[in-house]
Order: structure tokens, then C-alpha cells, then sequence
């Protein structure tokens, strides 16, 4: 896709040191402003320095061997800190059969995206083709991530500060469900709704990153957006996956065998 | 008709044994004795630890909780409101329990048993404490259950209003073959069944107050 136009321009490291001017700016308002954070932005930016270092170092490497393990590798590992940071999002204690549902419901939202949209819809051949599989699964999972910390942060919450009222329902007769209804249909659409929100005013306020990468490396900006609004179309839908599965299997957890709630301090 | 053996919850209740068998019974006590612990038990919100609930011959732990709980209807001690108006909220027990809606003359037959002179298309929140139970208490009396577990349901009341109340409940029980267990702290209350008491304290009783 990029062989009918100019190659991008290469950065010098030169040229790339001279961006750090930017963090000597703030550096300086911090100082003459009096707030401690000189420590934190250092470590910040030398972190972040690293990390892509190292990550464009190993994809280098990827995209020179690929093989299915070293894919399959990447994969694991980027979903297995997605994981981590989303249970470590969530505010509120979480129990073990709800951590486990997290892992579960992320691992399930994306192999069912990925297999639709590597497969099916991009036709990547081989399967584990690290120049399309790594960064667009990256996308998905990270996306995904967000949505099920927020919709765990919503549900843990819902189950915690409704308690009187979904008791009171189970008093009335109410099955689990019917009773926690209300909390799991809130803990759903506020994990779906950054992604819509994103999608309404894509490409008027913002030119997407995977969009504005592909332009600058002399893709055609039609071929760009045509990416973009397949990978856009994947995030809903491993967003939906994961968080459906999350929350309606999630708020099971909250209940005993006996259609009672949990004691809270057994939650 | 509730028949209990051996029961114990936590360090809250231990119950040797106690026969629950009028159409109205009184749960007294103090503060902490395990009163709401007992009822919550009779329809399954707490799990004892140890003993046996029968209900009419047949082991409550045996049974669905939730077709259990659609016969053994409980009121809480705060009054809960759900999102609506006031016929909303009379409405809401039905469809939990699956049952269907009530009549508009239905609805205000149940209001006017409970002192309540209002309109179901009114919103809730306008209502005083003493009208939001009292609402709260015609949504369960609306669900025709077989029994009924009623925690404090006259506690935000006057004297008057609670004395209209109980009476009209006890009469609803009775004409109609229920049952109605109440925890109570009002000594009128109590004072209008004195055979049916059942005393508690520090988790422990013996029965009803006439046969000790």
C-alpha cells in the first residue's frame, strides 16, 4: 500500500532531541510555579523513551523473522498486561471469580474480533503477518481494555451503592437478574459510550492515529480512512464482546446460590 | 405456618426451636436481638449456618428462593422507591414476581388501606417518610402473597395512622387465609396482639409469650 508514494522522510535522532524542548518548557513552568513534579515528568519521559525504544527494537526484529510463536508471543503478552491494567483500574476491591471473568471476557471479545477482522475482513495471510497483526490487535485490546475497566468500575459500584434497592427487589420476588438489571444496562453503556462518542466526530476534530501514521508514511488518505473505519467498526465490536460477556456473567458474582446478595465483605 | 429447629446465623441467631403458627405474630425485642436476621432467614436473604425452616412441612432451603420469596413476601425496614410514579412504584412487585398488573381501581383500593390519599399518577418525591413506607407497604399487600414478613412497617407512623394501618392489615390477613409475621418496637403495636408475641433477645426465644 505505501508503493505509489514518496517513502516517508526519515527522522534523524538529532532532529527527534530536538522535540525534548518540549518537556524543558514544562520542566521550567513547573520550577517557576513551585509544583513538585520535576521528578515525575523526568521519569515520565525517560520511560516512555525506553519503552518505545525497546518495543521498536523487538518489532524489528518481529517483522524481520515472523513466525506464528513470536506473534502468538506478542499477543500474549499484550493481552496479559491489558488485563492487569484494567483490574488495576477498577476502584473497588474485586473478587477472584471477577478478576477472572475480566481476563476471560478480554481474551473472548478478542479472538472473536480478530478472527472476523484479520481473517475475514483484512484477508492477512499468513494469519500471523506481524506487520498487520501486532499494531491492529495492539488497538483492539487497548480500546477493549478501557471499556471493560469502566464497565467494572460502573457494575462494582452499582452492585455496592444500589444494595438497599436490589435487595429490596429480591424481597419482592425478583430473580438475580431482573434485579440487578438496571445496574448491568448502566455498566454496559458506559463502557460502550467513549467508543460511540469517539466515532461521532472522527475525522472532524480529530484525524485518528492509525490514520494520520498510515498518511504520513505515504499511504492514500482513501485508503487510510478505509482502515480506519474497518478498525474502528473491530473496537465497537470487541468493546461489545468483551463488556456483554463481563457484565452479564459479572453481576452473577454478586449473588449466592441462593438468589440472596453476597455479604459485603465477602464480595 | 413456620416450623424451626436448631437454627443458628453467625453469632446473631440460635434458635433451639419455635413453631410459628398464627394468622399474626409479633417479633419484639431489642435493639440487635436478631430480629430483621430472623425474617430475612424465613425467606431465604440470609442462609442459616446450622437447623432446619419448614414452611407448611417442606425445608426452605430445599425450594427455589425465588418462587419462595414470590409466596413469602418481605417489607424492609426503609422504605425503597423505584424510578416513577406512585403507581409505578405499586406496580413493580407484580412484575418481579411475574404477575399481572393491577387495575386502577385495584391500585387505589390498596391506597386507601394503607391511609393513602393520592393519586397513582403522582410522582414520588414529593412523599413524606410515613407516606413513602406506607406506599411501600400497599406494594407488597398488592402482591397477594400467602405470607407476609413485614420489618417495622409502622415506624415512620403517628399513633393514629399506625393503630388505622395495622388494624386494616390485620383484617386483610385475616379475611383473606394469610399469614403476617411483624417485627415491631411499638408497644401499641404489640399491645394489639398479646398472644401472638414472640420475644427475642440476644438471638434466643422460646415461642410465643402465652405459653411461657
Amino acid at each position: 500500500m505505501n508503493s505509489n508514494q514518496s517513502s516517508v522522510m526519515d527522522l534523524p535522532v538529532l532532529s527527534l532531541a530536538l522535540a525534548y524542548v518540549f518537556v524543558l518548557v514544562l520542566l521550567v513552568i513547573f520550577r517557576s510555579r513551585g509544583i513538585r513534579r520535576e521528578r515525575q515528568i523526568l521519569i515520565a519521559t525517560t520511560r516512555m523513551t525506553i519503552q518505545l525504544t525497546v518495543m521498536g527494537y523487538i518489532l524489528m526484529y518481529v517483522f524481520q523473522n515472523p513466525s506464528w510463536w513470536l506473534t502468538l508471543i506478542m499477543l500474549l503478552i499484550m493481552l496479559g498486561f491489558a488485563i492487569f491494567n484494567a483490574q488495576k483500574r477498577v476502584k473497588l476491591p474485586l473478587s477472584r471469580p471477577l478478576r477472572r471473568l475480566m481476563g476471560l471476557s478480554m481474551l473472548c471479545g478478542y479472538l472473536c474480533t480478530a478472527l472476523i477482522f484479520l481473517l475475514l475482513v483484512l484477508r492477512i495471510r499468513p494469519w500471523f503477518n506481524p506487520q498487520y497483526c501486532i499494531p491492529v490487535s495492539g488497538m483492539i485490546i487497548g480500546n477493549a481494555m478501557t471499556g471493560i475497566s469502566l464497565g467494572a468500575n460502573k457494575l462494582c459500584n452499582g452492585m455496592k451503592e444500589q444494595r438497599p434497592k436490589i435487595e429490596n427487589s429480591l424481597m419482592l420476588g425478583a430473580s438475580p437478574a431482573a434485579a440487578a438489571k438496571e445496574i448491568v444496562n448502566d455498566a454496559f453503556d458506559s463502557a460502550i459510550l467513549p467508543t460511540m462518542n469517539n466515532m461521532l466526530t472522527m475525522g472532524i476534530v480529530s484525524l485518528p492515529g492509525m490514520m494520520t501514521g498510515q498518511i504520513l508514511s505515504g499511504t492514500f488518505p482513501l485508503t487510510a480512512i478505509k482502515y480506519q473505519i474497518g478498525i474502528m467498526l473491530a473496537i465497537l465490536g470487541c468493546t461489545a464482546i468483551t463488556v456483554v460477556l463481563f457484565v452479564t456473567l459479572g453481576y452473577k458474582t454478586f449473588f449466592t446460590s441462593g438468589a440472596a446478595l453476597k455479604l459485603e465483605e465477602t464480595v | 405456618m413456620f416450623t424451626i429447629t436448631g437454627l443458628k446465623y453467625r453469632s446473631i441467631l440460635d434458635i433451639q426451636s419455635l413453631t410459628i403458627d398464627r394468622p399474626v405474630s409479633c417479633i419484639t425485642g431489642p435493639s440487635g436481638s436478631g430480629k430483621t436476621t430472623l425474617l430475612r432467614c424465613l425467606n431465604r436473604l440470609c442462609e442459616p449456618d446450622e437447623g432446619v425452616i419448614l414452611y407448611n412441612g417442606m425445608d426452605i432451603a430445599r425450594t427455589d428462593p425465588v418462587m419462595l420469596r414470590r409466596q413469602i413476601v418481605m417489607l424492609g425496614q426503609s422504605p425503597v422507591l423505584y424510578d416513577g410514579t406512585i403507581g409505578d412504584n405499586l406496580q413493580i412487585g407484580l412484575r418481579f414476581a411475574q404477575k399481572p398488573a393491577a387495575s386502577r381501581d385495584r391500585l387505589l383500593e390498596v391506597l386507601a388501606g394503607v391511609g393513602l390519599q393520592k393519586s397513582p399518577d403522582e410522582e414520588c418525591q414529593t412523599l413524606s417518610g410515613g407516606e413513602r413506607q406506607r406506599l411501600c407497604l400497599a406494594r407488597v399487600l398488592l402482591m397477594d402473597a400467602k405470607v407476609y414478613l413485614l420489618d417495622e412497617p409502622s415506624s415512620a407512623l403517628d399513633k393514629e395512622t399506625e393503630r388505622f394501618v395495622i388494624e386494616n392489615l390485620a383484617s386483610f390477613v385475616r379475611g383473606r387465609g394469610k399469614e403476617l409475621i411483624l417485627v415491631t418496637h411499638s408497644p401499641e403495636v404489640a399491645g394489639m396482639y398479646p398472644g401472638a408475641q414472640i420475644r427475642l433477645s440476644g438471638g434466643r426465644t422460646e415461642g410465643y409469650g402465652d405459653e411461657q
